[in-house]
């Protein structure tokens, strides 16, 4: 592939004796969408904290669109364009909807070390806040407050704050968890629209949804990467099927 | 599209509704003189106006930046400190004095809250708390200053090499106008770019790292501006009294503008400067009941703390509804 | 610098430290199992004390008056936490704060109101006042080592009670994850009602025994207070390990810093009137400085339970 734009070289996290991530190499292309799935306590969600900075690796290296990002601290790697969605969503409550989102431009928007201009009234950052809700379909919820908005709600709210910082990667933590079968569909549809956009990692349980979106999978066991390739690719593999063995998705 | 509404968790009250409680105590405050013009009602609120600086100061850090400092009182008795020692010693004009104390502030704050706030959750407590005992040590240790018993000033600072701040209403109205001035000042900091970053790290301070800002440094900040506002209310102390103390400097002090903040209603700036006012005034009121008014006054504190849930604020908020 | 001074001194730190042991170890556990930040217990230590005089007077024998004072504390502590405490468990720590904040100035003039302002004398024990000869010319208060042998016991059985029997399985299970215990079916609120009461007790036992030789008066306990806490900042909280050997450490550092701090800065030539100037004001710095500098090393303490 052309340069890709994440880069990971050989991760390694172990928490006491349990390797987490053992040796875990992987490319991720400008443009796809890459699907990472596996079962239960394989790493997933560990993983995707080696690539945003909050975990930190014992081994390997971590390269951002060429930049050795590795040492980074978190806030610098989402500056840089790597931004995420949370499993369990992280908003502000406190704040409004557009709030939220006009925060997450603000980050991108020059210096937050204005003291004197009231950061609600700027234009540009509420205009952009709008055209991401828009986006994401939550432009009517704009004004509510972000704590009363419902699971699924809020879960368009991250992508939305994702979308509006120019990310160059997205990378989404089981986006569809605990959504339903409507909401889930929805959000599929958003990300569909998303596609060739913006390059994503998904990490996701909901196999109809992968299959629908991912143009590669890998599969992740015990913090390894047991195969990585097409979603066709991926189903025909046989060490796939073992480690799934009994999951419908395969059938 | 852009207006002030979109940024409110809901559709934002009418101007006068936000208005009119803040627009209340400072109108209450400037026709005080005019209906009590005696020097202990004047030296009352006096006291209580600067202790809603400090107040005000605290509420930045605490009520927007969830920062639980037990040394503020450092600051306060920075400022006093700093205004005694240059008087002292022949530097009377409060034209380089002010400025001085406030740097005293600022930087003390900046050296403290660099260590401080690397730390979370109590340790942050007691560390806060360890920096104001030193600044109490210190105090204490200043024999050429006065140590333990504190020194005196002859005469007010003067402005510009005038002596109009011995004149009990001028200086007065410049309590009244620093108070303000630092209210309206706190406004624009939260409601700007800054002060955004400085409440969403508040609310969520996981998310706000993966949007791409480091908190520490608007934290840091925060507290500085904190120090030097306080250090403010410190010079302001010392030309009220005449006099400094260590006993400015306790940790006990640092409670009390916890209290105040708490009791007024915290995140709200206007409440900070009500439970100010209001300690002060109930402080006065029960030592004239009996000698023994902390024994009223402790358990008022146990039942703000257990049954205030935001403050003297938010009870006439919701009480007007 | 003599060496009877050293030892003296020494001695002094140890006896300091076990007093800091005894407050810091109820304040340890209470907020380790409960999270919950304790101002007050200072005045747990001092109603130990006035208590002590009381009964002590009272009875003229001091092992009742003991006796009597702790069982008093622990019925005292125990109807803080029914009134106070337990509406706190939930509440952040500022509100905890400020809700302790209020005690400490209701206790401490509740004290004055009481017993009046004036320090009260407590008598030593006939059969331990008076000094022994610990070494060559060096004469050490028989009451002092009491207190310090009579702190290393209770340090003992407390070693005991938590690591040996069931209720300190409990204890320790609490200090390291509190909802989990509970979420097993262990009564959390009796839990916590003894942590609280046990704790009430030590300090309170600290307070006795320390009345006859320090002066009981209002506010005793809060400078006291204060040094806990630096002593379970430093061992880390929710550990009693930890509350022992950072408290040995605070009395220690603090009692031979007051003593030396003048001389050791004469050592490095600074003039006698500059050393005793600054040397004070270093001496009352110096835990402080030791708290910051172990949590720049171990940001949560020596031994912290959380792991």
């Amino acid at each position: 592939m052309s340069s890709p734009i994440l880069s990971l070289n050989g991760l390694a996290k172990s928490f006491g004796a349990l390797k987490v991530t053992d040796g875990v190499t992987l490319d991720i292309a400008p443009g796809e969408i890459h699907a990472v799935i596996g079962p239960n306590g394989a790493g997933k969600t560990t993983l995707i904290g080696e690539i945003t900075g909050e975990v930190p690796l014992d081994a390997g290296t971590v390269t951002f669109a060429g930049q050795d990002i590795t040492r980074w601290p978190v806030h610098r790697r989402a500056l840089a364009g790597l931004t995420r969605s949370f499993q369990i969503t992280q908003v502000l409550p406190g704040f409004s909807v557009v709030e939220n989102v006009a925060t997450a431009a603000q980050a991108h928007d020059g210096s937050s070390f204005s003291f004197f201009r009231p950061a609600a009234t700027e234009r540009r950052l509420n205009d952009r806040a709008m055209t991401a809700l828009a986006q994401v379909g939550l432009a009517d919820r704009a004004r509510s407050g972000a704590a009363s908005l419902s699971h699924g709600e809020k879960r368009q709210l991250e992508i939305a704050m994702a979308l509006v910082a120019e990310p160059r990667l997205l990378l989404l933590d089981e986006p569809m968890a605990g959504m339903g079968r409507e909401e889930t569909e929805r959000m599929v549809d958003v990300l569909m629209a998303l596609k060739g956009r913006y390059p994503m990692v998904l990490v996701e349980h909901d196999m109809h949804a992968v299959f629908r979106l991912a143009d590669r999978i890998s599969v992740l066991v015990y913090g390894r990467v047991i195969a990585s390739g097409t979603p066709d690719q991926v189903r025909a593999d046989p060490a796939v099927r073992e480690a799934y063995l009994g999951e419908e998705e395969f059938a | 599209m852009a207006d002030t509404a979109l940024a409110a968790p809901t559709a934002s009250p009418p101007l006068w509704r936000r208005w009119w409680l803040p627009a209340l105590v400072f109108l209450a405050l400037a026709v005080v003189p005019l209906i009590w013009p005696e020097r202990f009602v004047l030296g009352l609120v006096s006291r209580a106006m600067i202790m809603g600086i400090a107040a005000l100061s605290l509420d930045l850090i605490l009520g927007y930046g969830a920062m639980v400092s037990f040394g503020h009182a450092a600051f306060l008795g920075l400022g006093a400190y700093a205004v005694a020692i240059l008087f002292e010693h022949g530097i009377v004009e409060a034209g380089i004095a002010f400025p001085v104390a406030i740097l005293v502030g600022a930087t003390f704050a900046l050296v403290t809250g660099a260590i401080s706030l690397k730390t979370r959750g109590v340790y942050f407590i007691m560390i806060t708390l360890a920096f104001g005992q030193m600044a109490f040590f210190t105090a204490t240790s200043l024999s050429a200053y006065g140590g333990d018993d504190g020194l005196r000033m002859f005469h007010r600072s003067e402005l510009f090499g005038t002596r109009i701040l011995a004149n009990e209403a001028t200086f007065y109205f410049v309590m009244l106008g620093t108070l303000l001035g630092c209210y309206l000042l706190l406004k624009a900091i939260v409601a700007s770019r800054f002060g955004r970053v400085l409440r969403g790290a508040k609310e969520n301070e996981r998310r706000m790292r993966a949007l791409g800002f480091d908190p520490f440094r608007y934290r840091l900040a925060a507290y500085v501006i904190s120090g030097a506002i306080c250090a403010l209310a410190g010079a302001l102390f010392a030309n009220l009294g005449l006099f400094v103390a260590p006993a400015y400097m306790t940790w006990q002090r640092s409670g009390e503008f916890i209290a105040m903040v708490v009791a007024g209603g915290m995140g709200t700036l206007h409440g900070a400067i009500i439970g100010a006012i209001g300690i002060t005034l109930i402080e006065e009121w029960l030592a004239e009941l009996t000698q023994h008014w902390k024994a009223i006054f402790g358990p008022l504190v146990v039942l703000v703390a257990i049954f205030a849930r935001g403050g003297i604020v938010r009870l006439i908020d919701r009480g007007g509804r | 610098m003599s060496s009877t001074l050293l030892i003296i001194q020494t001695l002094n730190g140890l006896q300091l430290g076990i007093l800091l042991f005894l407050i810091a170890a109820g304040l340890t556990l209470v907020f380790g199992v409960m999270d919950f930040i304790n101002l007050a217990h200072g005045v747990q230590y001092m109603l130990g004390a006035y208590l002590a005089a009381m009964f002590v007077a009272w009875t003229g024998s001091f092992v009742i008056g003991l006796v009597l004072a702790l069982a008093t504390a622990l019925a005292f502590g125990l109807l803080l936490e029914v009134v106070v405490m337990r509406h706190l468990y939930d509440r952040d720590h500022l509100d905890q704060v400020l809700a302790t904040f209020g005690l400490i100035l209701f206790l401490n003039e509740g004290v004055k109101i009481v017993w009046g302002a004036a320090p009260l004398q407590v008598p030593i024990p006939a059969a331990l006042s008076g000094s022994i000869r610990i070494a060559d010319g060096v004469l050490y208060p028989v009451w002092r080592l009491a207190i310090i042998f009579s702190g290393l016991a209770v340090a003992l059985g407390l070693y005991l009670v938590v690591a040996k029997t069931k209720v300190g399985m409990l204890i320790r299970a609490g200090a390291t994850n509190a909802p989990m215990v509970s979420a097993l079916g262990v009564d959390i609120r009796r839990l916590f009602m003894i942590v609280f009461g046990f704790g009430a007790m030590l300090a309170g036992f600290a307070g006795s025994m320390a009345a006859p030789v320090f002066s009981v008066e209002p506010g005793m306990g809060d400078n006291l207070l204060i040094l806990a806490f630096v002593v379970i900042v430093i061992g880390g909280i929710g550990s009693i390990r930890g509350a022992f050997i950072g408290a040995l450490l605070v009395g220690l550092v603090d009692t031979l810093l007051r003593s030396f701090s003048v001389d050791l800065l004469r050592m490095t030539g600074l003039s006698p009137s500059d050393a005793r100037t600054i040397g004070p004001a270093i001496a009352s710095m110096s835990i402080y400085i030791l708290m910051a500098a172990v949590l720049f090393f171990r940001p949560t303490g020596l031994f912290p339970a959380k792991g």
